[in-house]
């Protein structure tokens, strides 16, 4: 229903939106890597004056096993002021929470009781697979056009994965977004720059390179994503391609500058065939045309084998593993989780050029199992992954599971979940909560992370 | 003499004028007519020259969206008796009320931030056209054409007639809308959109229910 003033947690701008007020809960997806109970989402309490702090507090179950829920988003967000295409009087208030296996879509209403959601409709495979082709649903933006959920691939498993689009009040599948897709054939991430009618893409594999674990012989082989693509936002055409050569392998999470005068973001690179370092890189204009440049090199460690899971092995090393990263709101700080060496590292990235490293803490990790205070457990396993910032910049959140198959690939003895969250200084530096330490129950495996109100990477903004 | 004095009392009667000038003033203040866009493309470009320049594009949009409508209606009002006519634009602007009613306002994006001045012409006539801002004026333009329900329009008198109202309705809009960016830029920030937003496009659906009906029983 529409409602008569905008929603309180829309903001013009980015700088408003670091006003906000903090957040009291998160949503939090979690799976069953066995495929045997239903995923859910939990309600975990972040509100530090409450009794229940760092409590996972409700729970929404899934209808069905099995859906390997992953990310997910909004129903509406801060795009909705937009001045050429405004529908300010819808309210944020659904979750809309795809199964990265099932495809099976799931809206969910986290009203009247933010702490116990429910599910309101559910969108099976085959209606997705008739409207829209597409199958192996991943992420979540509300937009100008409604919600836009991307997928890895088409109805039968196979390139070209996409985006398809969301009436934003009925849910209905709208169909497909491309008109014209040029050469892009692999999805992973999307986003965009509305303040410069440009979509960007990402590029993972289809489901048979990665459903059953990441496959050595396609790595090795540059055959999973390397390149960015850049579409016109409102034509829906491809315009530019930027392959980062045979030696990087998997090109993620994109974060664009949040201020929509910007035009420039981060992505990041899981891994390099020549030294399985990870990498940063920044796209901008040059010349008429996106350019990238690689501005930030994590090294690998070198690790006693006995230590290593077999993929590493034979490298006598542990890979950083950069699988996500997330700008805060002022686009000042760059957040980077190294899965496979158990660091977060926070960089200034004031200067999208030239990153400057302002904190580092490690938890997990491949080798180092480093633990948090409040762990009981005095060796963590998986690292830090999915991590999310509150809008004023002085929390963030992450997660420890990356994908069901491959968390077994290198954490092959199993992997507890757990979540933490970091205090940031304010002029950077970035600390654990000692108080803050969610063992997640041994069911499930905790993925993205949304904070209520919105967040670092579920907002979009037309005013700077 | 008796008719004389008939046509200088529907002369002297004020409530068309009044009514275009008030829907003009209506038109501008809402958000989604222009002077947000205007203030954004001003923000974005940071130049407030960006803001002035661009509410003329969004005017002639506005005007050439109305006087389309206009055109075509005293066109038809040649031919088709005024009655007939009102019931037609009735039937219309009571239809469009119900789709905004029932699906709300789904379209295609095609205009964005780094729009041209063609382009956010464009985008203004789609707007004032995909939301009826001609046919809202339609009570008052085909009253001042016309008083006889049983007539045709007569051509001669009626164009200058609606000349005139798309005239006095785009300057009043444009001044409102001018004052509106104004007192964004001057006086508040963008923050006063949060509150100060109410939903236009409910007060839009009922102006268009309440045109539907004055058409019908007037």
């Amino acid at each position: 229903m529409a409602t008569w003033r905008p929603d309180p947690s829309f903001y013009p701008s980015p700088r408003m939106a670091a006003k906000a007020p903090k957040e009291t809960i998160a949503y939090v997806a979690a799976f069953d890597p066995d495929r045997q109970r239903p995923d859910a989402i939990a309600v975990v309490d972040v509100d530090p004056t409450s009794t229940s702090y760092s409590q996972i507090v409700g729970q929404v179950d899934m209808p069905n096993v099995g859906d390997e829920l992953h990310h997910f988003g909004w129903n509406a967000c801060s795009s909705c002021l937009c001045p050429n295409a405004p529908h300010p009087h819808v309210e944020r208030r659904y979750l809309v929470v795809p199964g990265l296996r099932s495809s099976r879509l799931h809206i969910i209403d986290t009203k009247p009781d933010p702490k116990s959601p429910r599910i309101v409709r559910v969108i099976d495979p085959a209606e997705i697979a008739e409207k829209a082709n597409y199958s192996r649903l991943h992420t979540i933006h509300c937009g100008p056009e409604g919600i836009y959920v991307n997928a890895l691939a088409d109805r039968d498993g196979n390139a070209p994965g996409g985006i398809f689009l969301l009436d934003h009040d009925s849910f209905d599948v709208l169909g497909q977004w491309e008109m014209d897709r040029g050469p892009q054939k692999l999805a992973y991430d999307f986003w965009w720059h509305l303040g410069h009618e440009t979509m960007i893409t990402s590029e993972w594999g289809t489901p048979e390179t990665f459903e059953n674990g990441l496959v050595p012989e396609v790595l090795l082989g540059s055959k999973y994503g390397r390149r960015l693509h850049f579409w016109d936002l409102h034509k829906r055409k491809h315009l530019q391609e930027i392959d980062f050569g045979e030696e990087h392998q998997l090109v993620f999470e994109l974060r664009p500058a949040h201020d929509p005068t910007k035009a420039y973001g981060f992505v990041g690179c899981v891994i390099s065939l020549k030294d399985l370092s990870a990498s940063i890189w920044t796209w901008y204009r040059e010349g008429g045309q996106w350019a990238v440049k690689k501005v930030i090199e994590i090294p690998a460690e070198p690790a006693d084998p006995d230590l290593l899971p077999p993929v590493l092995k034979g490298f006598n090393a542990v890979a950083p593993l950069v699988t996500d990263i997330d700008l805060s709101m002022d686009d000042r700080f760059l957040y980077v989780s190294c899965w496979g060496t158990g660091d977060m590292i926070q960089y200034d990235v004031s200067d999208p050029f030239a990153p400057k490293e302002t904190g580092r803490v490690r938890i997990g990790g491949i080798v180092s199992r480093a633990t948090h205070p409040k762990a009981s457990n005095g060796a963590l396993n998986g690292g830090p992954q999915m991590v999310e910032i509150s809008r004023d910049g002085k929390r963030v959140y992450f997660t420890n599971s990356l994908y069901g198959a491959i968390d077994s690939q290198f954490y092959p003895e199993g992997l507890d979940g757990w979540m933490v969250k970091l205090d940031v200084g304010d002029n950077g530096g970035i600390s654990f909560d000692e108080n803050f330490f969610v063992d997640w129950p041994k069911s499930h495996r905790p993925h993205q992370v949304r904070l209520e109100g919105g967040d670092c990477s579920s907002d979009s903004y037309c005013y700077p | 003499m008796q008719d004389r004095a008939a046509a200088l009392e529907q002369m002297t009667d004020l409530w068309p004028w009044l009514s275009l000038a008030g829907l003009g003033a209506f038109h501008g203040v809402n958000p989604a007519m222009g002077w947000l866009f205007a203030v954004a493309l001003g923000l974005h470009r940071q130049n407030s020259r960006i803001v002035w320049l661009s509410l003329l594009p969004i005017a002639a949009g506005h005007a050439a969206a109305i006087a389309v409508v206009l055109a075509v209606f005293v066109a038809f009002g040649t031919v088709v008796d005024l009655r007939s006519l009102k019931l037609f634009a009735a039937a219309l602007i009571l239809g469009l009320a119900g789709y905004y009613a029932f699906y709300g306002h789904r379209h295609r994006v095609r205009i964005g931030m780094r729009t041209g001045m063609a382009g956010l012409a464009i985008w203004s006539f789609l707007m004032a056209t995909g939301h009826g801002a001609g046919l809202m004026l339609m009570p008052a333009v085909l009253g001042l054409c016309l008083a006889d329900p049983s007539a045709t329009i007569p051509l001669g008198s009626s164009l200058p007639i609606s000349l005139a109202a798309v005239a006095l309705h785009i300057a009043v809009t444009l001044v409102v809308t001018a004052a509106v960016a104004f007192a964004i830029m001057e006086w508040f920030d963008l923050g006063v959109l949060r509150s100060a937003w109410i939903n236009f496009d409910l007060i839009w659906t009922l102006a268009l229910v309440a045109t539907g009906v004055i058409l019908v029983v007037a």
